[in-house]
């Protein structure tokens, strides 16, 4: 069993202790202690919300840097196709792939053919499926990770596909190695990326032994180079890329409603936004939703455009990409035959299916569990309930469960602790005016 | 049988924006103990349904999560007009629910079968012009084998 580890880390000299991280965590995993956030891992999603809200930059994103690829002997880019929407409508994706060989990578892996592929291929699924709906998406890593900690029952439910990335990596992988005679793990496969999550569905590939991709490096990170390279390109004519078949309606991808356009389907939802992905899951889970085939969801706002490792703001991202869909045309790149092949093939699944690993139980034993949550009541009831987040906790009710656990005092809410500090004042004065027995009245 | 733990949560006739938090709190409660999953998934379905039922029909309700050793119950007791015939109510497609509630996508006449659908035993009575109770249990087979 892997244990898990985060995509981003504190950097405890910058930290000092704000805690707007803790309080907008949408799982309530960071606690300040001693000044300082702490992350608790395993129940970490890898959203980025915390990177983008610290105001000393002390949550740092776990991406590579460019210096970390020496040692393959062949380099293959694969962009996001975020990337492609960075740098103005007038900016094409052979320019920015042109850039990048330039950056010095040996080639780069366009994967909007791939996107395009998955898209088609959900729908030649969602044709033979005829159980439990409805399926849900599984492109969004944090989504993904959040139905592992806390909507363990709805884990059936995510598309059993490779990401369009992974898919890239392989196929790119085992070519190269047949025609330039290198082994497998001598080609480095580098996504650039405009999230931390993805670098933990790379690190720690919950559906599979190890990821096809060898790294990853934030977008923001090249931004500045490959735009200083364009310039300098400018009137030079684009060298030759791999994979270079951009498909306008794997562009879409990336962005809000981009899987279920393509989808072509009534029955299908596009839910943006972790708090709106919630609602939805618990909707889901109550039963409703059972009429919808399919659900997309991401975690950031827009979809990946508003991932915390980018620099344009999503919506002229967004702007940008329709631009270039309009370029590149609605044309699918492969018939339905050929999908359908690659669908039968199994071309598009997973290893294994998804595990999960809830976090929400107070204990393994259902009796001890039941009594924490009565003892868990007890306290919560005795709080001031304002959350205020002093404790180092986010609210009241992390903060109970965490006394119960064992991992926080109850005196370290400063309402109790004002209270017993009261109390015992009042016992030392009542102690002080108490006349010991030898002295006479 | 006794009572491991239980807990009330109140509902609020015509009150949509809030519909839907009794059950996500029931929800809750359910996987912090433990409760195996397709326990938790009947016990949500049927949990919400009635809740919407409240929040569709009645003044207000009262709903209570109990949990003992072998099952999982809801009950439920509302103020509100009642049901004059509960035969009638519990087919599947029978409702009264006005147009406005139609078009919101609720009152399609399915939350008492489904309710019934989800329950191990399920009991139901009804008093016109002064309110509904409902009784879900739904067995816990976890709990059940310790």
């Amino acid at each position: 069993m892997k244990t898990y580890s985060s995509s981003v880390y504190v950097n405890v000299e910058k930290c000092n202790g704000r805690m707007m991280c803790m309080r907008i965590c949408p799982t309530e995993a960071i606690r300040v202690r001693n000044g300082k956030a702490e992350l608790i891992v395993e129940q970490c999603i890898d959203c980025g919300e915390c990177i983008k809200v610290c105001p000393n930059r002390a949550i740092i994103p776990a991406t590579d840097s460019f210096s970390d690829l020496s040692h393959f002997k062949h380099t293959v880019a694969i962009p996001s196709p975020v990337l492609y929407g960075q740098f103005g409508r007038d900016v094409t994706p052979e320019m920015i792939q042109g850039a990048l060989l330039k950056l010095g990578f040996n080639e780069v892996a366009d994967i909007t053919g791939a996107c395009e592929a998955v898209s088609l291929a959900i729908r030649e699924h969602l044709e033979n499926y005829t159980l439990r709906k409805p399926l849900i998406s599984s492109f969004c890593p944090t989504i993904v990770r959040l139905i592992q900690v806390k909507y363990p029952d709805l884990a059936e439910l995510v598309v059993p596909f490779e990401s369009p990335k992974e898919i890239v990596a392989r196929e790119v992988k085992a070519q190269r190695s047949k025609e330039l005679g290198f082994k497998e793990d001598e080609i480095g496969a580098i996504y650039l990326t405009p999230c931390p999550s993805k670098m933990i569905d790379i690190k720690l590939h919950p559906r599979k032994e190890k990821s096809f991709i060898d790294g990853a490096i934030s977008i923001a990170e090249i931004y500045s180079s490959v735009v200083a390279l364009m310039a300098e390109m400018r009137n030079v004519t684009p060298p030759e890329v791999s994979m270079n078949n951009v498909s306008g309606i794997g562009l879409e991808w990336t962005m809000l409603g981009g899987q279920t356009a393509s989808l072509q389907m009534e029955n299908s939802l596009a839910v943006d936004g972790l708090k709106n992905v919630i609602r939805a899951f618990e909707d889901i889970e109550n039963g409703r939703l059972r009429d919808i085939d399919y659900i997309e969801c991401h975690s950031c706002p827009e979809g990946c455009i508003g991932g915390s490792l980018t620099v344009e703001n999503p919506y002229v991202s967004r702007s940008n990409l329709i631009g270039l869909m309009k370029r590149y045309g609605d044309e699918p790149k492969r018939s339905r035959e050929e999908i359908q092949g690659l669908y039968n093939k199994k071309f598009f699944f997973t290893e294994r299916r998804l595990p999960v690993t809830p976090r929400q139980r107070l204990d393994e034993n259902i009796t001890k569990a039941i009594e924490k949550m009565r003892k868990k009541d007890a306290i919560y009831r005795n709080l001031p309930q304002i959350n205020c987040g002093c404790c180092g906790a986010p609210n009241c009710g992390a903060f109970a469960e965490d006394v119960v656990q064992g991992v926080a005092q109850i005196t370290d809410c400063i309402f109790i602790y004002q209270e017993r500090l009261k109390a015992t004042g009042q016992e030392m004065l009542r102690l002080l005016n108490k006349k010991p027995g030898y002295i006479k009245d | 049988m006794e009572t491991l733990f239980s807990q009330q949560f109140l509902v609020e006739g015509g009150d949509f924006r809030n519909a839907g938090n009794a059950s996500t709190q029931i929800k809750t409660i359910l996987k912090q103990i433990g409760i195996p999953g397709e326990v938790i998934r009947r016990v949500a379905i049927a949990a919400y349904e009635a809740e919407m039922n409240m929040v569709m029909y009645a003044k207000r309700g009262v709903m209570t999560l109990r949990i003992e050793p072998m099952k999982v119950e809801i009950s439920v007791e509302d103020e509100g007009p009642g049901i004059e015939d509960i035969e009638l109510a519990m087919q599947e497609g029978y409702s009264t629910a006005s147009p406005e509630i139609r078009e919101m996508g609720f009152g399609a006449g399915m939350g008492l079968p489904n309710i019934k659908k989800n329950s191990d035993e399920f009991s139901i009575a009804s008093t016109v012009g002064k309110g509904t109770q409902l009784s879900i249990r739904i067995r816990n087979r976890v709990v059940q084998s310790e």
